[in-house]
Order: C-alpha cells, then structure tokens, then sequence
C-alpha cells in the first residue's frame, strides 16, 4: 500500500463515485441516505489513509516522496508521475479532510439529486487531491482544469438564484487563462522535451522566453488565488454555492493558483518572478486594501467572508514573492490556516442559512442568546479571521509579514493595515449577527447547534487552535522544502545576474 | 511555581466558561476567584524569592514558531520587573474576582462574566512572563480580546457593543505599530528573543535602517514604531479614544482592565525594553512629549465630565501620561514604581465609584447624586483614600511615586523635560481638583436623586467591602513601602538586570538632588486644587456655571473631549464604509465586472444568439474546451516527435 498511497488517495474518492452511480433503491429516499452513508464512508476511510502521509513523510528533506511513476505514453514521455514534497503534502491532507466535512454538513442540507452531489463531490476530491501530487505538468493540467468540472456542477446545480450567472462568470475568468497556461506548457516541452516537473525545476529557461511563460501561467494562476482585479467571480460563485461547495472554494480551490506559483512560476521561472514580484506586490497589497474595504459594506454574509478570502489570499501572494523562508513558510501557512477557517466561516454561515434560509446580516441580531455554542464556535473562527496570536490565522499572517518586512517595508506596512480592516468587518459581521438584542421572531426560534454540527465544527476547532500554539507539526514538514526552493531560485538569480558579466568579460 | 500562577486563571476560565452550566453560578464564582487567590499568594512567594533573593530565571515551556532564523518559544520569564507585575496583576485581579461575586450577584450570565475575567488575567500574565517580543505580542492581543469581549459584556445595548469594537479596532491600528515594530526588531537583531537583543543594542546603536524609503537611525525607528503600538494600549494622546467609551463594561471590569493593569501593558513594555530604548534618546524625546502631553490634556478633559467613571477613566488616562514622561527621562523604575501605587489606589476608586453606583440603582451621572456621604460612610471614607493617594498628598501613595515621577522629569534638565515638569505640575493642580469635584458632587450637598434611589441607597455586602479595604491598604502604605526598593537607595540591587539606565541618564537618582522647591510646586498645586474644587462646588456652588458660561467655547471644547472622536469619524470611520461600498458597486461592479465577465458575455450571448442553451451549455463548453487542448498537446507532442 506504501507504495501506491498517492493513488489510492487519488482514486478510492473516483471508485466510491462510480459505487454510488451503481446504487439503485425503490424509493429516492432510500438512494439518498445510501448515497449520503456510501459517500462518508469512502471519503473517511480517505482521509484515514491519507493520514498515513502524514505520519509516514519523512521530515528534513526536499525530496519528493511517495514517488509513483508509470509510463503512459513512452514514444512522447508521458508518463503518469504522482509525488509529494513539503509543499505539497499539507493541501492533499488538507483536501481529503474537508471533503468527508463537507459531506456531513451537506447531511440534511441538500435534498434533491443527492446522489448526483455525492458523485460530484467525489470526483472533485479525486481531482483536487490528484493536481496537488501530480509530477507531471500534463497530469497537472488535467487535474487542474478538471477540478472546475464538479465545481460548475454543484454551483449550477444546487446553487441559489443566481447559479447559472456565478458559474458562467467563473467560466469565463477561467478559460481565458486555461489557455494560455496550455500554450505555456507546450511551449515548454518544446524547449525542455519533457512533462516531468522535476526536471522542468532544474532546466533553465531564456530569460525572455521565462517573461512569457510567467505571465501565461500567472493569468491562469491569478484567476484561481484569485488576485485583484480578477476577483468578481468569487463572490458571486460563493453567494450562489451551497455550503458545502463554498467550503471546498474556499478551503482548497484558492489554494491552486498560490500553489501552481509555488511548484512552476518560482521554481521554473526565477528570473520572471523576480522581474514581475512588483506587479505582484502592487497587486497583492490593493487585493488586501480593496477587498477589505469592500467586505466592510457588504450585507450578505457569505458575500463579506468571500471578499474576506481575497484579502487574505492577498497575503498567501504577497508571503510567496517575498521569496524567503519566513514569507514562503508564512503563504503556505497562511493558505491551510485560511483552508480550516474560511472553511469553517462557511459551515458557520450555513448553519442559520439552513435554519432562517437567508444570508442577510440584517435578518440577524441577538442570536447569541438562543445559541451560544455556535456564538462560541463562529467567535473562535472570527478571532482565526482576524489573526488573533494563539490561532491558525496569526502565524501565517505574521511570518508573511515578516517575511515582507525583509524584502520591503512597504508593502509590509501597507498589507499591516489588513489587520485592522479584517478585525472591523469581522467584529462587524460578528456584532450584527450574535450580538444585538433579540428582537426578531424567527431568530428567538432558533435551536443551537445539533449533534452531528458540534461533529463538524469539532475537528476544525481543534485544529485552529492547533496551528496557533504548537505550528512546528506543520512547520516542521515543510521547511526543507522550502528552503530548497529558495536556495535553488536564490542560485538562479545569481547566476542570472552573473551571466551578462561573464559575456561583457569574456566575449570582447 | 510561575507555571501555577499563570495558568490556574485560565483553568478557571475554562472551566467556568465551558461547564458553566454543571458547577453553576456559585461554582464558578468560588472557582475562579479561589484560584485567583492561589495565583495571589503565589506570586508573593515568586516576588520574595526573585526581586528579594535575585533569583531571575527563564521557564522555557515549548517552541512556539520555527521559521528559517525566525525562532521563539513560549516561555514564562520572571525577573524583578515580571515580579512586580505578578503582584499587582494577581492582587488587583483576585479583589476584582472577589468584589464582582457581589456586584454582579444579579446578572444573568455569571459564569461567562468570571469565565472572562480569568481569561483576562491569563493573557495579561502570560504578556508580563514573556521573554520574547511574540509571545508578548500573544498577551498584548489576548488581554484585547477580553477587553472587548468585557466592554461588550452587557451585548443586548447597542452602545457596549460600539465601544467594545472601538476599544478593539483603535488597539488594533496601534498593533500595527507595534507589530511592525517586531519585525524592525527582527531584521535588526536577528532574533525576537529578549534574552539576544538586549545584549546587542548598545552595538548597533549608530545603525541605520531604512523603513519606507527613509533612511533613520535604526534603533529610533524601532522604538518608535513599539512606542505606538504602546500608544494605544495605554490610551496615549490620539489614540486614547477607545477608553473612556470602554466605561460601558461592567465596573470591576473598569477597575480591573482599564485602570489597574491591561492600560498599563504599553509602560511595561517600555520598561522591558529599557535596554534598547536608552540608545534612542530621540525616540526617549517623543516619549516624553506625548506622555506629558497626554497627563495635561486628559486632565482637562477629567475637569468637565460628569459621568464618575468617565472622571475617572480620563484621569487614569492622565496619569497613564505620568508614567509615560517617566520612562522618557529615563526614570523607569519610577514609571513602574507609580504603575504599581496607581493600580492600587485606582482600582480602589473605580471598584468604590462601583459601590456608588450599586448604592444608587446604577446610576452613574454625578449630578444626580450628592447627599449620600452618611448614608454609606465606609465608601465615602474609602474614596477619600483613594482621592488623596491619587492627589499626591502625603503620606499616601500617589505622592511618592508621583512625585518622584516630576522631580525625574525636572532633573533630567532638558527641554522636553521641563515640559513635562511643568505640564505634570498643572495635571497636578487639575487632579486635585477633579477629585473632590468628584467628591463634593457624589457625596456631599442636597440629594439630587429621585425620592426611590434615596430609599434605597445602602452600603454594600462585606464581599465588596473587603477587596475595598484590601485595595485601601495598598494606596496607604505602597508608597513608603516601596519607596525604597523601587526609586530608593536599593533600587540597582532591587532592579538587578531587568532594567537598564546608562549612568548618564539616571534621573531617578537626581531627583533626590532637585532644589526644594521643586519638590513643593506639586504639592502645593495639588492643595490649591483640593480648595478650589472646595469653592467651586461647596461654598459658592453657583460659581461653576458662571465661570463656565465666560469660557464658553473653550469648555465645549474640552468637554467634548477635544472633539476627537468628531475628528476621527469624519476622517477614517465613514470614510471607510463610504469607499467601500463605491468599491464595491463602482469598481467591482460597474468597472471590472462591466467590461470582464459582463461584458464578453453579452458579447457571446449576441454571437451565439440565444442564452437559452447556457446553463448546460457552459460545462460541456468546457470540457470541450478542455478536450481540445488535451488534444492539442498530443497532436503538438507527435508533431515535434515525428520532426
């Protein structure tokens, strides 16, 4: 099992998918609790097995690990290359963790075509977990763009009023720089002659030739963070999926475009990254500014935690062009961190959605009184938000800043205003919703969280508070990794620097 | 032993606030202030055995965060300076506890109240034991936390909750400060860690550091940028305006957080870094205005409210600037000496103002109380403890340490010193004379109360008395008991490492060589106060008004705090939702979303004719898409194979 552990936690979510396609009952009621039963239990016995990578990843080292390779098509060098390294491994747990999360939460929420949603659900584990181990960039590409294929299904299908514009807005961002991202990646194999991102890391690529690929991948890359101004769609895609499907947007989605900067554009693209971090930094610090300002005069709930992301991803982007220990550390930090919470802000919201069926800050007030475990719970998940030390939210946050500070005090100053304008439209959304006076008939009739919610809400609990007291588990996994990664892009630099003087010196 | 006094309270809180419902009210009442209690006795033992015996020591508990160089652990770090914080910490918070067991007795979430409260305490000792700048980073937003979750205590009146977002998002503007602060630490030093900064600051105190483009002097950047984050935890000039709102928390709370210890975190973290701020004598400087600035301004602001714990919050705020102009001529002992005799007296005047209020059906506006001086005697007396400490009469407390604190300030021979002098001597004056306006107005004259409230003005239950008399003992003898040890002849073996003064700088010491005068103006200013405020409110009590109707504009002025919470609405708070929401609807949506999205898909829905087929025409759109392009890199891969 040791040595296929990658596609089994690849592929079991893909087989439980076609079980399910399978299941037949008399009545639709009987399909869907199989579905919903079948569904748990193959994405729980994931995460347990994905546990093993865990436990089992060998720490102090940048080698990939759990290396599987099989030829595909060996007259053109394709092969399927799946492997993780430090970078990597903490998004596979981090997926196969929300999915079994998502699917509980989805337990009474989603009532038609439940065993349509369970495969997709599935499938989109099978994808996600795939893009984050794939070592070939063609594997990559696939996973990658398939991601958005159940991601459009659960949207279009069992999203709000507005489903099909979300989904038609998300398309649109995102073909323009699927694209592009394609004709970059063949324009590199027909450089470097193969698809193997190992090798691809190491081979040096023209300087002018690495200008084009960078901005070909970064408008696909961009869109997914998504970075200012290529935001919109996230908004909208969030208003109009159902919890569960915000929950994996936010908690993994977001995570692919900070991702593909980390495994392609700084490791394949040094001299790129480095001559386009300002457009970046420019980038990033209006993402944290803007958005937050904009998250400040929402009136939709799952609308201000939507904008909230894009200011945070605004740090994770910021973190990994600072390009050093502490920023790099503090991005990849600050993207799983982000994964629990804005995960768990999203499960938060669609508790009193499920109950009161409206998003709307307004329709709230006093509902501390009527449900004070879930006060506590969305408290804890606001004070993540917010970066409060002692949280998930803080260390990222931090060690990007830090790591800012380092490359330029500016851009870390201007992104520090981020902590006061995410606490205020926190502590806003918070005060309106849990505090106030209880006033409003439908919110004195609220229950407080039921069984199978605390079940949901327990596990992320944990874990952001985890993450905010003891982040050497975590820390400790991707060090090396990313040391690497920083010496080998410092490497490049410096010998792309060296080399118009070596021409000066020796070509007269 | 350190680990016991730390982290009972936050057993307490957790269990209060989490089992509430099974120990009940009384449960968790007993619970956590027993355990405060423990916590009290306890730093005792650690104070004797570290500030008496020199027994400093580090408690490295596990790491915390290791990132490349970046490296810290939590750790619980007691020297002299921790000591004395532990003690008033654990003191002041274990009367809170006590006096809150009958204050509160009424309210309909206790066990949350206490739950809090404890957590308060946690975090606040945690910031005053850390031995590097996160972990007192963690204190410093925990003891945020509490106080917001405190002054929003009561969360069903809209105003609490305001003010507990004010008092959290002013903090947090000033954390700014000071977390960029530890990050200008962290690139100077190499390291957060206490214990590798200090030793290395007198080498880099010609450093040059560049910070937004302009290049300064490195060690006055840092310090600077602390200072700030320093501002707004003690409610420095422009940045005090969370504190006085912050009087809509239940009143131990005020006594406890916003008197006594949380308000004090931003002198402690000066005198922690003692070591570094003396090779910044500029930064000193800035200290040293904004401080003086800050005890003269707030004081006026004391003379004109009528709210008692709003008189009190400015002058809390007003000597708050004292020990701030302290530190800045270097008189850190004195800073910290007058933070401990402060604590003590103030928590005593808030926790009595309390017992006024409880007397009068919560009633906090003075002028509709007076006449009540009989009617609770042990109050009145304790109040007038507390008044005469604060004043700077002696024997009491205030006196020793505030005086001390100007005397410093006028040996320090500087400009910026003088104004201190000068400004602390006025603040003086005016203390003396809010307080017994404060006085004269709550407990003397004609009972300006409705008949009902004077029926029932009662003394309070010896539960609250005791934490009274407790707190009245410390603002009598902490003074001359302390004097010694804190700003006296034992101060260098007293102090040991934990603060540093350069030889040059030691005011401390040439304050026991001012000419006599100086040691006279403030007192006499204080006594001039106490018999100004005398006929101003008792023999002429007409006098108020008419003096106040002659400098009209300047009394709106001052009245309505310098206007700055005006100022600050008008710049920054309607401002931000006004941007934002232009953002949103013109940036988001009538910019990008208008020729984005928008845009190409009216452009494709004219193209394609009809939208009719969209909603299941986008996926297979897209796979479609996807399969070319899948198709494209095979056809592409034979191609250039086959060539």
């Amino acid at each position: 099992m040791q040595d296929h552990i990658l596609s089994i936690v690849t592929f079991a979510p893909l087989l439980g998918a076609l079980i399910i396609l399978l299941i037949r009952g008399d009545s639709e009621e009987a399909v869907a609790k199989n579905s919903r039963w079948v569904a748990l239990w193959v994405s729980g016995v994931t995460f347990a097995v994905s546990l093993l990578l865990w436990t089992n990843f060998e720490r102090g080292t940048a080698e990939f690990q759990f290396v599987e390779e099989v030829e595909w098509m060996p007259s053109l060098g394709l092969s399927y290359r799946m492997g993780v390294d430090g970078i990597s491994v903490l998004f596979v747990l981090l997926s196969t963790l929300l999915t079994p999360i998502c699917i509980i939460s989805s337990w009474g929420a989603v009532n038609k075509r439940v065993k349509e949603y369970m495969v997709s659900f599935l499938i989109l584990e099978t994808m996600m977990v795939g893009m984050f181990c794939a070592l070939d960039i063609v594997v990559f590409y696939i996973f990658f763009e398939g991601v958005l294929i159940p991601m459009f299904l659960i949207i279009g299908v069992w999203g709000g009023a507005r489903r099909v514009y979300a989904a038609f807005k998300l398309f649109l961002y995102t073909l323009a720089g699927s694209v592009l991202m394609l004709v970059a990646i063949l324009a590199m194999y027909s450089f470097a002659g193969t698809t193997d991102i190992t090798t691809l890391m190491t081979t040096t690529f023209p300087s002018e030739m690495q200008k084009w690929l960078w901005i070909a991948f970064f408008a696909s890359f961009a869109v997914k963070v998504p970075m200012w101004p290529v935001h919109t769609w996230l908004p909208d895609a969030h208003v109009e999926a159902p919890t569960a499907g915000s929950v994996i947007l936010a908690g993994v989605l977001l995570k692919m475009g900070a991702y593909g900067f980390l495994r392609f554009s700084l490791p394949m693209m040094p001299e790129a990254s480095v001559y386009f971090t300002p457009l970046v930094y420019t980038l990033s610090v209006v993402a944290v500014i803007y958005t937050s300002l904009v998250a400040l005069a929402q009136e939709d709930m799952k609308k201000l935690i939507a904008y909230s992301s894009v200011a945070h991803m605004g740090y994770v982007t910021i973190g990994i062009f600072a390009a050093n220990q502490q920023g790099i550390e503090g991005a990849i930090y600050q993207m799983l961190s982000h994964g629990v919470v804005s995960a768990a802000l999203f499960l938060c919201v669609g508790v009193v959605y499920d109950r009161m069926h409206t998003r709307m800050i307004a329709a709230y007030g006093g509902v501390v009184d009527k449900m004070p475990v879930y006060a506590l719970m969305f408290m804890v998940f606001m004070l993540a938000s917010v970066g409060l030390p002692g949280t998930g939210g803080f260390v990222g946050e931090f060690l990007v800043l830090v790591g800012a500070f380092k490359a330029n005090t500016l851009v870390a100053a201007l992104a520090a205003t981020g902590m006061v304008l995410g606490a205020a439209y926190m502590l806003y959304l918070y005060r309106k919703v849990i505090f106030g006076k209880l006033e409003k008939d439908d919110v004195k009739a609220l229950l407080d969280l039921n069984w199978r919610e605390k079940a949901v809400f327990a596990p992320l609990i944990v874990l952001t508070l985890w993450m905010g007291i003891y982040p050497p588990s975590f820390l400790d996994i991707m060090s090396a990794s990313v040391s690497n990664l920083i010496t080998n892009y410092e490497t490049a630099i410096a010998a792309s620097n060296a080399a118009p003087m070596f021409a000066q010196v020796f070509g007269q | 032993m350190e680990n016991f006094i730390v982290f009972l309270p936050l057993l307490g809180s957790f269990i209060a606030g989490l089992f509430g419902k099974w120990i009940g009210d009384r449960g968790a009442q007993v619970l956590t202030t027993g355990l405060l209690l423990v916590s009290a006795v306890l730093s005792f033992v650690v104070f004797f055995d570290v500030a008496i015996d020199g027994n400093a020591r580090v408690t490295p508990l596990f790491t915390w965060i290791n990132s490349g160089d970046f490296q810290l652990s939590w750790a619980l770090k007691v020297d002299t300076l921790t000591a004395v914080m532990l003690i008033v910490v654990t003191v002041v918070s274990s009367m809170v506890h006590l006096y809150s067991i009958g204050y509160m007795s009424e309210d309909k979430s206790i066990t949350r109240f206490f739950s809090y409260l404890s957590l308060f305490t946690f975090f606040m000792l945690m910031l005053v034991t850390s031995d590097n700048l996160v972990q007192m980073f963690f204190g410093w937003e925990g003891v945020g936390l509490a106080s917001y979750l405190l002054i929003g205590f009561w969360y069903e009146k809209a105003s609490a909750c305001s003010a507990a977002m004010k008092a959290f998002l002013v903090n947090r503007v000033a954390d700014i400060g000071f977390a960029l602060g530890i990050m200008g630490v962290f690139v100077l030093f190499g390291s957060v860690n206490f214990a590798e900064i200090f030793p290395q600051a007198e080498g880099l105190s010609t450093a040059q550091f560049t910070f937004l483009g302009y290049e300064g002097h490195a060690l006055t950047i840092i310090c600077l940028l602390l200072f700030i984050g320093a501002m707004g935890k003690s409610a420095q000039l422009g940045l005090h305006t969370w504190l006085p709102d912050a009087m809509e928390g239940p009143t131990p709370v005020s006594a406890l957080i916003h008197a006594a210890t949380m308000v004090t975190a931003g002198i402690f973290m000066l005198c922690r870094f003692s070591p570094v701020f003396e090779y910044a004598p500029a930064a000193l400087e800035v200290v040293t205005y904004v401080g003086a600035g800050t005890a003269f301004f707030a004081a006026t602001i004391g003379l004109t409210q009528f709210d008692i714990k709003r008189v009190i919050a400015y002058s809390t705020c007003s000597q708050l600037g004292y020990m701030f102009f302290a530190i800045g001529v270097s008189a850190y002992g004195g800073a910290i000496f007058h933070l401990m005799t402060h604590a003590f007296f103030k928590a005593l005047l808030f926790l009595g103002a309390g017992s006024v209020i409880h007397a009068m059906h919560h009633e906090q506006d003075m002028r509709k109380m007076g006449g009540i001086w009989k009617m609770i005697p042990a109050t009145y007396l304790l109040m007038w403890i507390g008044s005469i400490a604060l004043a700077g009469i002696p024997p009491l407390s205030g006196y020793f340490s505030k005086d001390l604190i100007l005397e410093a300030a006028y040996a320090d021979h500087s400009t910026q010193g003088m104004f201190a002098f000068w400004a602390g001597t006025a603040a003086a004056f005016m203390t003396a004379f809010y307080s017994w306006r404060l006085l004269i107005m709550t407990f003397h004259g004609d009972p300006r109360a409705d008949e009902h409230t004077m029926k029932g003005v009662h003394e309070s239950p010896m539960v609250m008395m005791i934490p009274l008399l407790v707190l009245g003992v410390g603002a009598l003898f902490a003074g001359w008991l302390g004097y010694n040890y804190f700003v006296g002849d034992l101060k260098e073996t007293f102090w040991g490492d934990s603060l540093l003064v350069l030889a040059a700088n030691d005011t401390v010491e040439a304050a026991h060589h001012v000419p006599t005068w100086v040691k006279l103006v403030p007192l006499i200013a204080a006594i001039s106060g106490i018999v100004l405020a005398y006929v101003f409110y008792m023999f002429v009590p007409s006098l108020p008004a008419t003096f106040v109707s002659i400098i009209k504009p300047i009394h709106t002025f001052v009245y309505r705090k310098w206007m700055f919470d005006e100022l600050y609405d008008f710049l920054f708070v309607r401002p931000a939702v006004k941007i934002g929401r232009f953002l949103w609807k013109s940036g988001d949506g009538a910019v990008i979303d208008a020729y984005g999205p928008d845009g190409v898909s009216s452009l494709t829905r004219t193209l394609a004719g009809k939208a009719s087929r969209l909603q299941s025409g986008y996926v297979y759109h897209y796979a479609f898409a996807m399969l070319i392009g899948v198709v494209a890199l095979i056809t592409w891969y034979i191609v250039s194979n086959a060539g």
